[in-house]
């Protein structure tokens, strides 16, 4: 009884430890004037890493902060909004979730004491709708703690595709563009005028492996356009922010795409079947990213089912 | 103290199992580690939970006086675990169907082989659910509408005589009628493909009674030996009472 008693309080210590070196560990990185992010891990999400594995950060105006990706858990969105706190006390007038996956807006409820507008495209009320079931089931139990307090929020101002909104953070107005479906069918990114950023959201992945979850046609022309755009800065949706005069991060992503089209398309044409492009496809680009092993065959997958009706 | 964790959770699969063999076959036995007669083939680790492809394949010959009748797939954690029943016809001859399931979890996936004298022989795989974003819902539902009842019948040229592999294909939505409308504040009702009914020459080859397990843009690829020209023949029926058909001359 007394080992057993002994054990389970090691075992809250660990815990206790662990989020302390997480919380310390938590920083952010500056930009350009005002706007900073934090960087994720290039790992799957799970308790240790607390699911920070996306880009996430905020831009500070004359009047107020907006906040871009929450966190991939509530206690994520809680370090978020603390680094907030260590360079602005201005209020939090905006929360931008660029899609639904849950690394990107987990933690949306850490900053509802701010009562910020949520912001998000057109199609993430659906799209958050039909997935939280299953996502609050399955992080509930890949995050344990760090996911308590997680609540599904849902963005009140909208962003048509084709109609592009501005935001106001006090002499700084940040450009609001809903896409047609790539990344997935509700891709949001923001422009800070000001110090001409470009946040993609999972438009872009730099390193990491991308995760298909919308089309992989209109993923390949978003990028055409997308990476085409003179700007400063770009913040990726994973990776290091760049230099926006480098093509590296959008054209290693083009290739990855465009490869895996190619060769799914050379596959259903000969009347191969799914099995046989998921062993076979895109398999030379295993060197070039993180976490291949995790998401290249999903996003086979799903290239598969899209392109067999072209 | 971990010993006796394991147990539990074995004995909480096993209840589940018991529940939906009594719910689906009642007091029938069903003969498990059946390898002798059928194989399943799903991924260990399913890649994209909205798309996880399956196969069964037959192991023993299929004649005229002791072939598969049907082939029942169960997956066991889905919100309908009864997901697929395939009425086979014996002129099938070796059975090699695959289709692509949706699966909302860690669970046992089963098939299970009904020979013609009624006999049930059971063969089981467990299929992990990938973490990170993945989710068994649809990734664009404006697309799927648009094609909605788009069908196709995919195969190389055929050869009298000789085995050869078909893909029929339906373009659907597949809504399970779980998923919830933010906008009307309701569930969005349940629209699924009920029945695909695969003939040749006049004659069926397959059956298939789907539930809502199968993925949007339902598809089952098959092999086949023509033994004379004649019709391919596809016909689709869904929840709503809408048909859609295709075939293809060999
Ligand atoms: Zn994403």
């Amino acid at each position: 009884m007394h080992l057993l008693i002994s054990f389970f309080s090691f075992m809250a210590l660990s815990i206790a430890f662990a989020s302390e070196s997480q919380v310390n560990r938590y920083s952010v990185k500056q930009v350009a004037e005002g706007i900073f992010y934090h960087q994720g891990n290039h790992e799957e999400a799970n308790a240790e890493n607390l699911g920070a594995i996306a880009n996430v950060g905020f831009i500070i105006g004359e009047k107020c902060i907006a906040v871009i990706d929450s966190g991939g858990s509530f206690y994520e969105g809680e370090l978020l909004r603390k680094s907030i706190r260590q360079h602005s006390d201005l209020p939090i007038c905006y929360v931008i979730n660029t899609h639904v996956h849950p690394d990107h807006v987990l933690g949306n409820a850490a900053f509802t004491i701010d009562k910020p507008e949520f912001v998000g495209h057109e199609k993430l009320p659906a799209a958050m709708a039909s997935r939280q079931q299953h996502f609050a089931r399955q992080f509930s139990e890949i995050l344990g703690d760090a996911y308590k307090g997680t609540k599904f929020i849902e963005a009140g101002t909208l962003v048509q595709v084709d109609s592009p909104i501005k935001l106001e953070l006090g002499n700084r107005p940040l450009v609001l563009t809903a896409y047609t479906t790539a990344h997935t069918d509700h891709d949001l990114t923001v422009y800070d005028v000001n110090s001409s950023t470009l946040w993609t959201g999972d438009l872009l992945f730099v390193e990491r492996i991308p995760a298909l979850d919308g089309s992989i046609n209109g993923w390949i022309d978003a990028l055409e356009t997308l990476g085409e755009r003179d700007v400063e800065m770009v913040v990726p949706g994973h990776g290091p922010a760049f230099d926006g005069k480098q093509s590296k991060g959008w054209q290693d992503l083009l290739h990855y795409l465009t490869t895996v089209r190619k060769e799914v398309r050379d596959i259903i044409n000969d009347m191969g079947t799914i099995e046989e492009a998921i062993a076979s496809v895109g398999t030379q680009e295993a060197d070039k990213w993180k976490l291949f092993e995790e998401y290249h065959r999903r996003n086979v997958t799903a290239a598969y089912v899209e392109l067999e009706w072209e | 103290m971990s010993h006796s964790l394991i147990t539990q959770a074995t004995t909480a699969e096993e209840d589940l199992w018991s529940g939906l063999k009594q719910t689906y076959f009642g007091d029938r036995e069903i003969r498990e580690n059946a390898e002798d007669i059928l194989s399943l083939e799903a991924p260990t680790r399913a890649e994209d939970a909205a798309i996880v492809p399956i196969s069964v394949k037959s192991v023993q010959p299929q004649t005229a006086e002791r072939y598969i009748k049907n082939i029942h797939i169960i997956i066991d954690k889905n919100p309908m675990p009864y997901s697929a029943n395939f009425h086979l016809s014996p002129t099938l001859g070796d059975i090699d169907i695959a289709t692509r399931v949706r699966v909302d979890q860690y669970t046992d996936m089963r098939a299970i082989a009904e020979m013609n004298d009624g006999s049930l022989h059971m063969v089981s795989k467990f299929v992990k659910a990938s973490g990170g974003c993945s989710a068994p819902a649809g990734k664009d539902m404006e697309a799927a509408m648009a094609r909605l009842g788009k069908m196709q019948i995919r195969m190389r040229e055929a050869n009298i005589g000789e085995t050869t592999q078909a893909q029929v294909v339906v373009s659907h939505p597949n809504n399970s009628g779980l998923q919830f409308d933010q906008k009307t504040r309701g569930y969005i009702p349940p629209h699924y493909v009920k029945e695909i009914v695969i003939d040749f020459a006049d004659e069926n080859l397959i059956t298939l009674e789907a539930g809502i397990s199968i993925s949007e843009d339902p598809s089952i690829r098959f092999s086949f030996t023509p033994q004379k020209h004649g019709v391919l023949k596809a016909m689709v029926n869904d929840s709503k009472e809408m048909t859609y058909s295709s075939d293809k001359q060999i």
